[in-house]
């Protein structure tokens, strides 16, 4: 592998780009590993490259069964914030964007991480007081937002309609500053390539179908497209897939599954120059480097695997886009698509050991997992090398479901995730 | 756009008519003070997140008002069936012959 430098830039141009080696291999399975990640995804292979950089366990398989960041990695409208309501939440977050401010350095990959802000609007009162409270709460824990005017949000974003007769009145915003977005596929590229270097083997195209277990109940290891491959530990981060294949192992976990989608326009010039969220109306909207805007919007209503979803949804975003945006009302969309989201009831994470020994679970981040990428991955590749959580994962235990000690953002309104 | 039987009014309209209401058939305990903190969670928050026929519920919320149950593929998003609230559960390997 290349280190990507200045003088490596300039040699390779010279001599027509036809020196680069690899960014890393297409391994095949061995037997036996320290370690299995199911699912190479930004959160699994970034565990993976923290395991072996941070925890010197290299003998690591990272199993995907399609291509790697081909799952919600490369699904998702990339928006990286921290202000969340509860304290538990804000240390998770925040963790995630403190890693993502060094992660291009960290991975000598170009990650896009871009500071543009996120802006998220009020419409009525109750979103002006939610608003309100998640400003204090967030800078008691030191996570920056702070209450803009309509004049200073149409200032900060200048396509915004603040008209008072607007159908979506704009009475503020929220905005923190040191929110953005990144390359989505970038980050798990980044992690590949670290991890690799590492010694870590990244196997695509291989399922896994089942989690073998040994006579006492620990993990033995996984069954594959590939045959049985025996590992110490297997730690799972497969997104809406996690209950289909932590079932196998006898593992129910409070997880539904519900598409989310997302959609392109054709690109244009620059003219978005931050990230608006609008909660109440469930529409987000960004532009990438590439000149797209990206706009999110919510679940569909009824859990489903399609990676599709339903029109009405896309339909009533765009709606509210076009109402918020008017500049936008004929923009052409290009694509569309789905990403199967696992949803837990509190809509906070699980990052977790599980009554299975050698067994760990990263799951449940909803709507927003791909902020959380850095962090999760960091506090995942702790829990599984040290067998217990780091301090800022530890709240999100699967236990919480029984003891009751939820993490309830889901009722904190007006938090889109 | 899903389309959707209501039994009750005994037509088959567009998804937007209707709301979701999660896993059918989860029975509340009859003696809720016995239950142990292990059926709660089971209760309240695991769900069978089924890659397949799924046993759900919906609500024909813009119609007659009423829930009735399905059996919907959540790979395909294709509806087996949909009976009333108060059947029994279908057989599905005999749904799945007729499909």
């Amino acid at each position: 592998m290349t280190r990507f430098n200045a003088l490596s830039l300039l040699t390779n141009a010279v001599t027509g780009n036809r020196n680069w080696t690899e960014q890393w291999p297409d391994s095949q399975p061995k037997a036996e590993y320290d370690v299995i990640i199911v699912g190479a995804g930004g959160h699994g292979l970034g565990a993976a490259y923290y395991l072996a950089k941070e925890h010197g366990i290299t003998n690591i398989a990272v199993i995907e069964k399609g291509w790697l960041g081909g799952g919600n990695t490369g699904r998702n409208t990339t928006i990286i914030r921290s202000n969340y309501l509860y304290d538990e939440s804000a240390r998770l977050y925040d963790h995630s964007v403190d890693l993502w401010e060094g992660l291009s350095q960290e991975l000598n990959y170009n990650v896009m991480y871009s500071r543009r802000g996120v802006l998220m609007l009020a419409h009525n009162v109750h979103d002006v007081q939610s608003f309100t409270r998640h400003i204090h709460a967030n800078r008691l824990n030191g996570v920056d937002n702070r209450w803009l005017t309509p004049a200073e949000c149409k200032a900060y974003c200048p396509p915004l309609n603040i008209a008072p007769d607007a159908r979506h009145p704009v009475l503020g915003g929220a905005l923190q500053e040191r929110a953005g977005t990144a390359r989505h596929d970038a980050v798990a590229w980044g992690y590949a390539r670290g991890a690799a270097a590492r010694g870590v083997d990244i196997i695509q195209n291989c399922p896994v179908t089942a989690i073998r277990r040994n006579p006492d109940g620990s993990v033995a290891g996984v069954e594959t497209g590939k045959g049985f491959i025996r590992a110490k530990k297997v730690g799972v981060s497969a997104a809406g897939h996690t209950s289909v294949v932590m079932q196998t192992a006898d593992v129910r976990l409070p997880l539904e599954s519900y598409p989310l989608q997302a959609l392109v326009s054709e690109p244009v010039k620059p003219v978005f120059p931050c990230v608006v969220m609008s909660n109440t109306v469930h529409a987000y909207i960004s532009q990438s480097d590439k000149g797209e805007l990206v706009i999110g919007s919510g679940t569909d209503q009824y859990t489903s695997y399609s990676q599709r979803g339903g029109l009405p949804l896309i339909e009533h975003t765009v709606a509210a886009i076009c109402e918020i945006f008017p500049i936008f009302n004929r923009m052409r969309m290009l694509r569309k698509w789905g990403g199967i989201v696992d949803v837990t009831p509190d809509r906070s994470a699980i990052i977790s050991k599980t009554p299975v020994a050698g067994l760990y679970v990263n799951c449940g981040w909803g709507t927003g997992g791909f902020k959380a990428t850095p962090g999760a991955a960091h506090t995942f590749a702790w829990t599984i090398a040290k067998d217990e959580p780091h301090p800022i994962n530890a709240p999100f235990t699967m236990e919480r479901f029984r003891t009751g000690r939820l993490i309830d953002e889901a009722a904190a309104a007006a938090v889109a995730h | 756009m899903l389309l959707i039987h209501c039994p009750y009014c005994d037509e088959t309209l567009p998804e937007a008519e209707f709301t979701y209401a999660g896993q059918a058939h989860i029975v509340r305990a009859r003696t809720p003070s016995d239950q142990t903190d292990a059926e709660w969670e089971e209760f309240l928050f695991i769900r069978e997140n089924v890659r397949g026929p799924h046993f759900e519920r919906w609500r024909h919320f813009h119609g007659c008002g009423r829930y009735f149950n399905a059996v919907r593929d959540t790979v395909s998003d294709r509806f087996l069936t949909t009976y009333k609230a108060g059947e029994p559960r279908p057989d599905l390997s005999e749904l799945e012959g007729r499909a």
